[in-house]
């Protein structure tokens, strides 16, 4: 893990915009009155998905007073959960597992396709500034091994052609489809189930 | 109570505590980090594992609650090997720069793993190394050092007020900072130099100036506010190299403001270290022998009516005794104030001039109801105080004035001096509130006692008071906040001249000499005067002189301040006057004894048993007189919106104003001002 520190160029102001502010309210209101503090991690993620998957310095002041807390806690809390982009991440925003399954798997060739796509080194915006990729540990996914995530969606049982080919979609800025590329439904064996078979619906 | 054992010791102790506590009760001492008594608790430097009965694993003492029937162990093979194991973590990044680290000598990290310490490392990696972070004039930085005790965190956060550090980034990447990269906007800033128990933050002004062990120590008093904080002086020869504060739970705890610690360079600049005597607009050297000649046909050759006489804000109870007696005994004369300006004083009673409520009183009160004062900066740590005791009972704070921010939430009235007629005259909100308050707080400020309404407010204030029976033996709720070190000191010796307005006098040049005790307050112009200037600094009172005589500071006479509790504390004399300057008491008593031919007193120690025997007499009168009506006169009072004056913080007093460290804070503070980078 790399030291994370906020971006250099920073927008001047943050404001939440409605349908933000209206996730934000219904959050704070589910803590008792003078704990609203305990909001802020949520805050800091829906101001991070209101911003193209990352928190600005004025995001984080805007949360601070929103939530009548130090600036300082605030920002305490977003550099030390890596969850939290500091810097600008582009609009697609590619984590790719290099845990050991996915290690074991062929991971390297994911990270080796975002090499040759997006950008040599990680957390670097792509030439088009629209996406940028990040070796991320275990993202629950082990059973479709190499796997990797772009913004919410899961892309599984990759390996180096595949990756290339959604990579290229991205960045044609399509949305290429999410889950398993062969053909399995979920995490289900590949040549049809093995147990549970008198299950319907299983 | 608690039952539990340490170390096989049987102990008792109150419910709350924790094992650390406990321990230390045991009489039994646990290395520490982050465990600070005054701080919460944060636990994260583990160094005080102890082994507990009946758990697998050591416990950390200081986040662990004492329980009945505990089995507490410290001085095990299993607690020291955990304890190794913790001082190795410590050090894995911790530089090897004791030699060069101003730390050194009185560091915890460094006295500690001379117990815990292992004399390898087992650590191959390089060491961290992290970015020295601006924190203003005062406080040095070396982060590379820093073991996230988190010390200095939680006492911005918790003492100071003023949450502007953090610990930022995890893991090994963790850094202490402020993000400002300012300095602290808090006057108590440079008690993070105390608190941090290795060399990340360490004092500027003192940066490789001494050791600790080639220091001499003096435990002695402060005199940059009224408060009296305890402190400790530290000199190399008669260079008084730093100020550290000394623990005194009835007065500032272990903390001091940074005027008190930082002013002390100002003890080495401007210093008058000769007698001079003004020639045509110029000073020249002179002789002790010449200007007391000069002097003394001077004095001969006026009426004791055309001769006055000034005590200034840093002077020594025993000065301002000897200079009383050389004007009653040796001029004859009554001519001596004080007071700079006219400010109301009522001394028929000690109560009337002092903080009654006392400091520690602070943290019982339930109402506390700041009149024409802000204590941020005419006391901080009674300000500090108050923090204290918004943040354990959430005592109600009210301001007749909007102060800006002292450090804890308040709620201002509108300024006007008829809503203050309105709250004591019974019929306001805020009457009720007073009245209703177990114990309740009345703090009137200087700005309030030299308004135009000062005697009509005091007055009421107090009748209202009396008449609600809220003085009490136990509790007194009227308070004045006085600034200066010694003006408690001066009333109690009767340094007033209730009679005549001499200040007014002085105005009219009714006087031919002037003798200012470093007094270097007062406001007029000079025409025919000749001024006698006594003090330590070359400042305003200087500047106008005839003839000046060097004194001392308060570092070096031994001298008694009354704090504004009314609390007689003794100064220590930690080094000596520059050049020729002599101790205070002493060029009073020479004078005197050139004039008479007879000294005032034979030694300091007659003067001192003199001087407490003065104010045991006083008390004693005091104590006789009954308590007469105070009367109202209501065409005292004037309608307008009260001023809240404070002194230049930085520059309040001559020792501050010389000094440099002083010129840099204010400064650090004005850009901060301008630039506005708060957020």
């Amino acid at each position: 893990m790399s030291l994370r520190r906020p971006a250099k160029d920073q927008p001047e102001t943050f404001e939440f915009n409605s349908s933000s502010l209206e996730a934000a309210n219904t959050i704070v209101s589910k803590y008792p009155k003078g704990k609203q503090q305990s909001a802020v991690m949520a805050l800091l993620y829906i101001a991070q998905r209101q911003n193209n998957n990352w928190i600005p310095l004025a995001a984080m002041k805007y949360i601070a007073k929103f939530l009548e807390m130090p600036y300082i806690k605030v920002y305490e809390v977003a550099t030390f959960y890596t969850m939290y982009n500091l810097s600008p991440v582009g609009k697609f925003f590619i984590q790719v597992c290099t845990t050991t399954p996915c290690m074991i798997r062929g991971a390297n060739k994911l990270v080796e396709a975002c090499k040759e796509k997006i950008s040599e080194k990680e957390s670097q915006l792509s030439s088009d500034k629209s996406c940028s990729w990040m070796e991320v540990e275990c993202l629950g996914a082990c059973v479709n091994a190499p796997m990797m995530q772009i913004n919410d969606d899961y892309y599984e049982d990759l390996d180096k052609e595949k990756t290339l080919e959604i990579l290229d979609k991205i960045l044609n800025g399509e949305t290429p489809k999410p889950g398993s590329y062969r053909g399995r439904v979920n995490n289900e064996p590949e040549n049809n189930r093995k147990t549970l078979l008198d299950l319907k619906n299983a | 109570m608690l039952k539990l054992k340490v170390n096989n010791i049987d102990i008792e102790v109150e419910e709350g505590l924790t094992v650390l506590q406990a321990c230390e009760k045991a009489g039994v001492e646990i290395p520490r980090f982050c465990y600070h008594e005054k701080l919460s608790i944060a636990g994260n430097c583990r160094m005080c594992l102890v082994e507990m009965e009946k758990s697998p694993k050591p416990v950390a003492s200081c986040a662990m609650p004492a329980a009945e029937g505990m089995n507490i162990k410290t001085n095990t093979a299993f607690v020291e090997k955990a304890r190794k194991g913790v001082m190795e973590f410590l050090l894995a990044n911790h530089p090897l720069d004791c030699p060069v680290c101003d730390q050194g000598g009185e560091c915890d990290l460094q006295d500690q793993s001379m117990f815990y310490g292992v004399d390898k490392s087992r650590f191959k990696e390089n060491k961290r190394s992290v970015p020295e972070k601006n924190m203003g004039p005062l406080i040095k930085t070396q982060m590379t050092r820093c073991i996230h005790c988190t010390r200095c965190v939680r006492f911005a956060t918790e003492i100071a007020g003023v949450p502007e550090l953090g610990a930022i980034g995890r893991g090994e990447d963790m850094q202490i900072t402020t993000y400002l990269e300012q300095s602290m906007q808090s006057e108590l800033s440079a008690n993070v130099v105390d608190l941090c128990p290795v060399g990340a933050l360490t004092s500027k002004p003192y940066v490789f100036e001494a050791r600790p062990w080639e220091l001499k120590k003096t435990e002695t008093i402060d005199v940059m506010d009224a408060i009296g904080s305890n402190i400790r002086v530290d000199t190399y020869d008669w260079e008084v190299k730093r100020v550290l504060p000394i623990i005194n739970e009835d007065i500032n705890e272990e903390w001091i403001s940074d005027k008190t610690r930082y002013a002390c360079d100002g003890l080495l600049n401007q210093r008058l270290d000769q007698p001079f005597i003004k020639y045509n607009g110029k000073f020249e050297k002179a002789s002790w022998e010449e200007v007391y000649k000069i002097i003394k046909s001077k004095f001969e050759n006026t009426s004791k009516e055309k001769v006055c006489g000034f005590v200034g804000d840093l002077t020594n109870m025993e000065t301002s005794y000897i200079f009383k007696e050389f004007f009653d005994r040796t001029l004859e004369s009554q001519n001596y104030e004080s007071r700079s300006n006219n400010r109301f004083l009522d001394t028929s009673k000690r109560e009337n001039y002092l903080f009654n409520s006392t400091i520690n009183g602070i943290e019982e009160s339930d109402l506390i109801f700041l009149i024409g004062a802000n204590p941020r900066y005419e006391a901080t740590i009674l300000n500090a105080r108050i923090r204290k005791s918004y943040l354990n009972n959430n005592t109600r704070i009210l301001s007749l004035n909007d102060l800006g921010d002292l450090t804890y939430p308040y709620e201002s009235l509108d300024g006007q001096t008829q809503t203050l007629k309105d709250i004591f005259d019974g019929g306001h909100d805020l009457s009720k509130a007073i009245l209703s308050a177990n114990k309740p707080i009345i703090i009137l400020g200087e700005s309030l006692l030299d308004s135009s309404s000062s005697k009509y407010f005091f007055n009421k204030i107090k009748k209202f008071l009396l008449q609600n029976k809220k003085v009490s033996q136990e509790w007194n709720p009227l308070n004045i906040l006085s600034c200066d070190a010694s003006t408690v000191g001066s009333f109690d010796l009767g340094i007033i001249n209730q009679n005549k307005n001499l200040l007014e006098d002085l105005q009219k040049n009714k006087f031919d000499i002037v003798y200012l005790i470093g007094q270097d307050n007062l406001n007029f112009d000079k025409k025919d005067e000749f001024i006698i200037y006594q003090g330590s600094h070359g400042d305003r009172g200087a500047e106008i002189a005839d003839i000046i005589f060097p004194g001392s500071a308060y570092t070096e006479q031994d001298g008694y301040f009354t704090n504004l509790e009314g609390k007689l504390q003794k100064a220590y004399k930690a080094s000596y006057p520059p050049g020729e300057a002599k101790e205070d008491w002493q060029i009073i008593n020479e004078l005197a004894e050139l004039m008479n031919n007879r000294k005032l007193f034979n030694d300091k120690e007659e003067l001192e048993s003199s001087m407490l025997n003065y104010l045991n007499l006083q008390k004693e009168k005091q104590d006789n007189e009954s308590n007469n009506d105070t009367k109202i006169d209501e065409n005292e009072f004037n309608n307008e919106t009260l001023k809240v004056n404070v002194k230049d913080y930085y520059f309040s007093n001559v020792i501050a104003r010389s000094s440099k460290t002083m010129i840099e804070c204010n400064n650090s503070k004005i850009i901060l001002k301008s630039t506005g980078t708060e957020g």
